[in-house]
């Protein structure tokens, strides 16, 4: 098993994105109850509906911590509705590692938060 | 320490390979692996004795019943009740305290009594108090946790007023293993003249339990956790206080008289256990309990104790490591919890489950605690009577990898 490969790891250690944004679009706290891992997402959208700039704070293990970090590349330059089409299946594949299914939840944490995070823009949008 | 590799011969799973590795079962804290008698007890009852109780008359039937009473007597020997009365059967530990919280505390706790827990206590000895609070406008009030991580008696001493109602407290931290000076806490609660609930969920398959001794007015625990099966919980209630609250659940086999508009229950313990409850299982922890009073409590607490000298041993050379664990190893039992730098727990978890080592992580269903403790989650090794030093050393072996891994 390869779970913990060196992309994992190297993402782990030294996170795309850390840091919190200066007065961004859309802030969002996000927990897995499970086991406590946390993470703090910082969104600037730009006037075309894109994402701009993003700031992770993952608190939380090597699997969750990683996907958010590879998650904050992919999603940079991707308009909201892209966004919405991404899957379970596509961050299996950013991650490129076998994940057993105590763990999914782990890899999933960063893809659920940005989900939550449209919402609350939708939300928003509609008021 | 005790013969482990006889005890290990007679528990299935431990001759059982996965990926061609045996088994390092470090997570008896959770639920305990089942030795064969009890396992083929089940399907022995299964195959020539099974049948519902307490209603045929036929010779089956009979003989159920009598099987399932007398293991009602034979948990009340072991935790020393007066009778066998005062033994209830429910599924879990869980359904024991919420029968408390709901029979006992929905009849006597009122707008503005005190109930106390411990900032140790597991989620099943919080949430069904915080609920009763809720319900009766009562006030939940928390015995902190000293650096020592032992409770704070003192704390405790003046928490007590003549308001405080229930203390329900846990006799041994399902966490960091801290083992509860629980006589001493009851008789200061008998000062208020309080009633008291002890969680022996993670005590009584580990340690000797006298109730009549403790003066407790209620102890609950799980079979699963003591090699018996699943889905067999026990609540200890002094006779005259269960006689005093109203049943739990109503319906089937708990009532004396039904007339269409009204009913009379039935007398204890059969007035908390509506339904058919869990027979076979309930035998089968029969078994569980003889199996531990063959080796003695007192030896596996003895067993327990030195694996955790040696486990702390072991762990505290590794400066990446720290150690939750009560200063005093008096007052601890078989649970080793620690936290290694820069490596979460369910990473740690995952590279253990390579080696086939098992040992839980997370938040352990107690997250008061871990926030008290300024920690997200915390890794828990915790022994029992078939655990010896190989395991410990297979558990140092797969943490060498962890370390080596996330350097």
């Amino acid at each position: 098993m390869d779970l913990f490969s060196e992309t994992i790891l190297d993402h782990y250690k030294h996170p795309n994105n850390k840091g919190s944004l200066k007065n961004p679009s859309i802030s969002i706290n996000e927990i897995n109850p499970l086991c406590g891992d946390k993470l703090h997402m910082d969104l600037n959208i730009d006037s075309k509906g894109k994402i701009k700039d993003i700031g992770i704070l993952p608190q939380g293990c090597a699997i969750s911590t990683a996907s958010a970090s590879l998650l904050s590349e992919k999603l940079k330059g991707k308009s909201l509705k892209e966004i919405e089409k991404l899957t379970e299946k596509d961050i299996f594949k950013m991650l490129g590692i076998e994940i057993n299914p105590g763990r999914i939840k782990c890899a999933m944490l960063p893809l659920i938060t940005i989900k939550k995070a449209l919402l609350l823009k939708k939300s928003r949008s509609v008021i | 320490m005790l013969n482990t590799s006889q005890i290990k011969k007679q528990f299935p799973i431990f001759s059982h390979k996965i990926n061609g590795k045996t088994l390092t079962y470090l997570d008896s804290g959770a639920s305990s692996q089942k030795p064969k008698i009890v396992i083929d007890t089940l399907k022995n009852y299964y195959e020539t004795s099974y049948a519902n109780i307490h209603r045929g008359i036929y010779s089956l039937s009979e003989k159920s019943t009598e099987m399932y009473e007398h293991s009602r007597e034979t948990i009340a020997k072991f935790i020393n009740a007066k009778n066998s009365k005062e033994i209830i059967f429910t599924k879990n530990t869980t359904e024991s305290i919420n029968l408390v919280a709901i029979s006992y505390g929905n009849t006597f706790i009122n707008k503005n009594d005190e109930i106390i827990v411990s900032v140790l206590e597991h989620h099943s000895n919080l949430v069904p108090w915080q609920e009763l609070a809720k319900r009766k406008q009562a006030k939940l009030r928390i015995i902190p946790l000293k650096k020592d991580l032992t409770l704070d008696f003192d704390t405790y001493k003046k928490l007590l007023t003549k308001k405080t109602k229930l203390v329900a407290l846990t006799a041994m931290s399902n966490v960091i293993g801290t083992i509860i000076p629980i006589e001493k806490f009851i008789k200061e609660a008998r000062k208020y003249k309080a009633k008291i609930l002890i969680d022996g969920a993670q005590s009584v398959p580990h340690s000797k339990t006298d109730v009549q001794k403790i003066d407790c007015d209620f102890l609950v625990f799980s079979a699963h956790k003591m090699l018996g099966p699943t889905g067999v919980g026990v609540l200890y209630g002094k006779e005259e206080i269960l006689e005093s609250m109203p049943p739990f659940l109503y319906g089937g086999d708990m009532i004396n008289q039904v007339k269409q508009f009204h009913s009379t229950y039935s007398e204890l313990p059969w007035k908390f256990e509506a339904g058919t409850p869990n027979i076979a299982d309930v035998i089968a922890f029969e078994k569980a309990i003889e199996f531990i009073n063959e080796i003695g409590i007192e030896k596996i607490e003895q067993h327990e104790k030195d694996l955790l000298k040696y486990a702390k041993e072991k762990f505290s050379k590794y400066p990446e490591i720290k150690l939750y664990t009560p200063t005093n190893p008096n007052n601890a039992g078989g649970i080793l919890s620690f936290t290694v730098n820069n490596i979460h727990p369910h990473d740690l978890a995952t590279i253990f489950n390579e080696d086939n080592v098992c040992i839980r992580v997370g938040q352990h269903c107690a997250a008061p605690l871990m926030d008290n403790l300024k920690i997200i989650a915390i890794n828990r090794m915790s022994f029992y009577l078939y655990n010896d030093f190989k395991d410990i050393d297979q558990a140092e072996k797969s943490l060498q990898k962890a370390l080596k891994l996330f350097k």
